[in-house]
């Protein structure tokens, strides 16, 4: 089984645990890079509905909103696992789960590192594999990894 | 950098219904242009620089060309995410520091 992987970033910020948790996820349309969304009209709001299950959508200043994933694991102010469904051509594919852990870490009452991993990358290139109907292909599946692995790691 | 061109590719909303087209197999310009409301000159020109971004490849098939996903092009979505967090991070940062001051 090939593996891409992961991208893994991390940040210090000035605030607590408990306060940067919150505005990571109950404000994130405070500080969500508004160029990045797959919405026709600009960004009005980005919600992670706070609980196990809870969807994670966009909602454009049309109204009209865009799924992104939904929550995997919620535990307040530690840790948060997010499902990304957006396919590498940027569509909302529910059968596509690539997972972005984010954990907080307190380092002092007012300074916390905040870690983020998106894992499960190959999935991007299983599920396009497979719509295209490639998997079992000659040089198919394996060849794309290959391919894709070599070029991530350049 | 590969993700800028990848991403500067789709972030124009016809081109990236023209990528769309060919999540379900090969198709030549014709068949995609009769699926879009824009004309098939302006068709080829999305796929020239789709092709120039490592998105899509051609191949000859009998007297047309054919377009595909070009598997490879992958490759810029990783790079494209990596950018995208770090990105998203700063941003993060500076509404907590932004945040910081107000108080």
């Amino acid at each position: 089984m090939i593996t891409i992987a992961p991208v893994r970033k991390q940040v210090t910020v000035g605030a607590g645990q408990q306060r940067a948790f919150e505005l990571f996820t109950n404000e994130m349309s405070r500080w969500w890079p508004a160029t990045h969304s797959t919405l026709k009209s600009p960004l009005k709001q980005y919600v992670v509905e706070p609980r196990v299950g809870g969807r994670w959508y966009a909602v454009a200043e049309d109204g009209s909103t865009g799924q992104t994933g939904y929550v995997i694991e919620w535990q307040p102010p530690q840790r948060l696992v997010l499902a990304w469904q957006l396919s590498a051509d940027w569509q909302f594919d529910p059968e596509l789960v690539t997972e972005v852990e984010v954990r907080f870490i307190a380092e002092s009452a007012g300074s916390t590192r905040v870690e983020l991993e998106h894992r499960n990358l190959q999935r991007m290139g299983e599920r396009a594999a497979q719509i295209r109907g490639m998997v079992d292909a000659p040089g198919g599946w394996t060849a794309i990894l290959e391919a894709f692995k070599k070029c991530a790691a350049a | 950098m590969a993700y800028q061109t990848a991403f500067l590719a789709l972030a124009d909303p016809t081109r990236r219904q023209v990528f769309e087209q060919l999540r379900h197999g090969p198709k030549p310009v014709g068949v995609i242009a009769a699926q879009m409301p824009v004309s098939r000159p302006a068709v080829s020109q999305h796929l020239a620089v789709l092709k120039k971004a490592g998105l899509v490849a051609d191949r000859p098939e009998g007297t047309r060309r054919v377009y595909y996903i070009d598997p490879h092009g992958l490759a810029s979505i990783r790079i494209w995410l990596d950018q995208f967090w770090g990105d998203a991070l700063t941003a993060f940062k500076s509404e907590v520091e932004k945040e910081g001051l107000d108080q």
